[in-house]
């Protein structure tokens, strides 16, 4: 058990709390480093791809996680993301300028497109982006000179500072660039936290109406939720089509958004770490069914994937809302306090709902 | 001095009245409070000062602004906070940051500053952090500092809210039934705080409240209101003896009955 | 001659998505739960249907396998409250939300490890004719699944309206505690609701299944149907109706009057436009939330 002494504020602003904390995140780190020396090339790429879907994750979270408001429709903006980048590199801009150019757009946009949207509570703002997914999709295929249409876009040849990021001639090149758009979006989204914009993010999310009563302009903290949420996720976005080489308005079905948005809640919903666990998932999963097939000597089951995150899904909101990272609390919160843990300490308080429908 | 103003405000939702032409004014560094039988209209005032409600007639005034120019969001800045009678406090937030988010008016960095953790933010993080450790001194709330709010139990979160409000550091505070609920010592500890938040931070309260007891020790001046309109006005104990109060209570039978007991007719 | 054929073929459609909308609305109207997977529901139904009936499965009569059909339908939608959507009570309606959504995928999943991923047709008497009124031609199925859907919606409507069992549901989604005190059972209220909507979505799956070609993805309809509810305004089950008529009847006119590439925007786009204008449907119900 570590007592934890605190004898300055600073202690609760900075990054890290304490030292044992630092050293923690900064081993992590290195060993984020050192991954490509220590596994082989598929899963170095499996890696790659659950930073990049920790990207975008991470961009759901900051809305659904922190500001309490559940987009159905991130995918429009990873697709934004990603063609813009596309486009901007074909003006002739070097990759890291379009790239992060890209972001701020997308994120302008998402800002723009959150204004009609700001009345809109619950299921309804769902809707509302489930359908803009929808016709993202259309527009990709209408727009067809810049997007490529439905044939789709091959994506161009990457350099950074005349060193080119190649997934097949060095795949760790893909890697540390992946890593270091995770470590930059989870940086601004921890700065956003401990300051008072963060906060502004969860108060709207708990009660609306008493933010407003602390000064919280909720239209404001709305628009830039959705501007920072569509920012990050055009970033993964632009991460995920290029990483894979071709893509088109297929890539970014609605579908994608569904997925994101249960990838977060698996990971666990208001938390920079379940963005990450719930990438792990989502980018591991499908080998693990394949051993578990090939083991059984069964043949691919079509939709197997799908199905089986579906009841993982279902599962976790059942018996762990909190997701994986919720669990973890739990357990080390278990650990710390060995052998004085009581059974009810997380116990739900039960609920009752009340609808805010009045006639 | 007169901080906050209403003159002949009227509002209506759809065919009811809920606030009838209503005239009151709150003078600098008193305990102002609001009584009435349910319905009467009180947290509606509240409402109508916080801009959630807009009046159909009538003008609010504060300090020479006026209220009715400007949003919910910032009528905090001008120096008003509020608690509610259903707490609405932020649930899934600790104590420390539902306190933190009534610093939100003193906000001075900009998106860039926040963004990047730099420029004066870190600074301003540490003056919050002390303006909200004077609060949590006052109001003995250090053992609660970092525990979430949807495990406290309803006496805490009464006072967190009460705190939440104090960490605005406004002028005027309005305190939406701050005993209802509250046991007989917790009671006890609010008259307390609302006697030190006048004397010593100065700050003049806005109460609505139904214990008459607490309402007679920390008042300087009581506003009777019955179907949205005032009935009385002046001191505790001439708004409790007021006959138009009494009936509004306790109904006419009541009010031949004291008239009775004191040996007269009405 | 042209537009009446646009409208009428719109109108069979538009009261498919309306028969899923209205799932949609009597679960939200008694639970305040919204149901993601009603779609996903008519494909089972569909499908239970082309189980029972194709010659390669069942081969039962038609007749004899609606009603069966519908049992099961029921008896699913009950099952479900009771194993899942129970656990869920008094939680949030997005946590809800997205566990129907989930649920979407496993039914999906299941339908295709029983069924099939090729699409079917279901050997259905609605299928066969076809009715000429003047120069208009309307397909039996066409004809059968507006009728249908009237009846549908006027026996929920009165059966929301004038039955006990239909307020107590009402009561027991505006608020569950005070509806306990009444004595109103909300549990057992809940799964009759669920299966209430079970039979709703397996009449509009059979329905659908007559009139064309069946695959897994048929579940996709719910996205439209739900356009159609929340156009409508949720909530209000003539109004569910009639936003899948207009969804419906948009639907070919768009695709006739517009370049190829822009129908299919057309409900969404209206879909937007609903929300930002009208945020609560056309016939709305007032959302005010008390200090």
């Amino acid at each position: 058990m570590r007592f934890h002494f605190k004898t300055s504020y600073d202690q609760d602003i900075r990054l890290f709390p304490d030292w044992w904390n630092f050293s923690l995140y900064a081993l992590l780190l290195v060993l984020l480093l050192v991954m490509p020396w220590l596994i082989d090339d598929f899963y170095l790429g499996e890696m790659t791809n659950v930073l990049i879907w920790a990207v975008a994750g991470l961009g759901l979270m900051i809305l659904t996680g922190q500001t309490g408001l559940v987009s159905l429709g991130h995918s429009a903006f990873m697709a934004l993301g990603c063609y813009l980048t596309v486009n901007f590199m074909d003006t002739g801009m070097p990759f890291l300028l379009a790239f992060v150019l890209a972001g701020v757009v997308t994120g302008v946009v998402g800002a723009i497109v959150a204004i009609p949207a700001l009345k809109l509570h619950g299921v309804y703002l769902s809707i509302f982006t489930l359908a803009l997914a929808i016709l993202a999709d259309d527009i990709i295929v209408i727009l067809d000179h810049w997007t490529g249409g439905v044939n789709g876009i091959y994506a161009p040849e990457i350099w950074i500072f005349g060193f080119e990021i190649n997934r097949w001639a060095m795949p760790a090149s893909w890697y540390y660039l992946a890593l270091g758009t995770a470590l930059f979006v989870t940086l601004i989204y921890r700065n956003l936290l401990r300051a008072p914009l963060g906060r502004a993010f969860a108060a709207v999310r708990d009660s609306e109406i008493s933010a407003q009563a602390m000064g919280v302009d909720v239209a404001r903290t709305k628009t830039l939720a959705f501007g920072f949420s569509c920012a990050f996720a055009g970033m993964g976005g632009a991460l995920m089509g290029l990483f894979a080489g071709a893509f088109n308005n297929e890539t970014f079905n609605f579908l994608l958004a569904i997925q994101l948005l249960m990838m977060i809640i698996i990971g666990g919903l208001g938390f920079i770490h379940g963005a990450f666990l719930g990438a792990i998932v989502i980018a591991f999963l499908p080998q693990l069914l394949a051993i578990g097939t090939d083991t059984l000597g069964i043949n691919s089951v079509p939709g197997l994937e799908t199905g089986v995150f579906g009841m993982i899904l279902i599962a976790f909101i059942l018996f762990e809302p909190m997701g994986l990272y919720g669990r973890w609390l739990k357990i080390r919160t278990w650990l710390e306090l060995f052998p004085f843990a009581r059974r009810d300490m997380f116990r739900r308080q039960k609920t009752y709902l009340k609808t805010e429908r009045l006639r | 001095m007169s901080l906050l103003t209403l003159e002949n405000v009227t509002l209506k939702f759809g065919g009811v009245t809920a606030v009838n032409n209503l005239s009151m004014s709150v003078n600098e560094g008193e305990v102002f409070a609001l009584v009435g039988p349910n319905g009467a209209g009180k947290s509606t005032v509240f409402n109508m000062i916080s801009r959630f409600y807009t009046p159909v007639r009538g003008s609010i005034a504060f300090d020479g602004h006026d209220l009715l120019k400007r949003k919910p969001s910032q009528v905090p800045s001008l120096g008003i906070a509020r608690t509610f009678q259903n707490i609405e406090l932020f649930e899934r937030a600790t104590v420390l940051q539902n306190l933190l988010v009534g610093r939100h008016r003193h906000r001075k960095t900009t998106l860039v500053e926040e963004m990047f953790f730099i420029g004066r933010t870190r600074e301003q993080e540490r003056q919050h952090r002390h303006a909200v450790e004077e609060v949590i001194d006052f109001l003995d709330l250090q053992a609660y500092r970092d525990k979430m709010i949807a495990g406290l139990p309803y006496g805490v979160r009464k006072v967190v809210e009460l705190a939440r409000a104090l960490a605005t550091k406004p002028r005027l505070l309005l305190l939406d039934e701050p005993a209802s609920g509250l046991s007989v010592e917790e009671t006890q500890d609010m008259r307390w705080w609302i006697d030190d938040i006048r004397r010593q931070m100065g700050i003049t309260v806005l109460m609505v409240e139904h214990d008459m007891g607490l309402v007679s020790k920390v008042c300087d001046r009581v506003l009777a209101l019955a179907d949205g309109a005032k009935l009385a006005e002046g001191s505790p104990a001439e708004v409790q003896a007021h006959p138009a109060v009494i009936e509004a209570y306790l109904g006419t039978a009541a009010i031949s009955k004291t008239a009775n007991a004191k040996g007269e007719r009405v | 001659m042209d537009v009446l054929q646009l409208l009428l073929s719109g109108l069979a459609n538009g009261c498919v998505y309306g028969l899923v909308a209205l799932g949609f609305v009597l679960i939200y109207k008694a639970t305040e739960a919204v149901n993601f997977a009603q779609g996903d529901f008519m494909m089972l139904g569909a499908y239970v249907m082309v189980g029972l009936v194709n010659p390669e499965f069942l081969g039962l009569n038609f007749w004899v396998a609606v009603p069966l059909a519908l049992l099961i339908l029921g008896a699913l939608g009950y099952l479900l409250d009771l194993t899942v959507i129970r656990f869920m009570f008094g939680q949030s309606q997005t946590s809800v939300v997205i566990l129907t959504i989930a649920l979407g995928y496993v039914i999906r999943f299941a339908a295709g490890l029983i069924w099939g991923h090729e699409p079917v047709n279901l050997h259905s008497p609605l299928a066969l004719g076809d009715v000429r009124m003047g120069g208009v031609v309307l397909s039996l199925a066409d004809i059968a699944v507006i009728v249908v859907t009237l009846l549908m919606t006027l026996f929920l409507f009165q059966f929301f309206q004038r039955t006990k069992l239909g307020l107590a549901m009402q009561a027991a989604s505006q608020n569950q505690m005070a509806a306990y005190y009444m004595g109103i059972p909300v549990r057992r209220v809940q799964g009759a609701v669920w299966a209430l909507a079970g039979v709703v979505a397996c009449v509009a799956g059979i329905l659908y299944a007559s009139k064309g070609t069946l695959a897994i993805s048929a579940g996709f309809i719910g996205i439209k149907a739900f356009a159609a509810a929340v156009i409508g305004g949720f909530g209000s089950l003539p109004g569910a109706l009639m936003g899948g008529i207009i969804v419906g009847v948009i639907e070919p006119f768009a695709a006739r009057y517009l370049p190829t590439g822009y129908s299919q925007i057309a409900p969404y786009a209206l879909l937007i436009l609903v929300l930002v204008f009208r945020p609560h449907g056309l016939f709305a119900q007032v959302r005010v939330k008390k200090v």
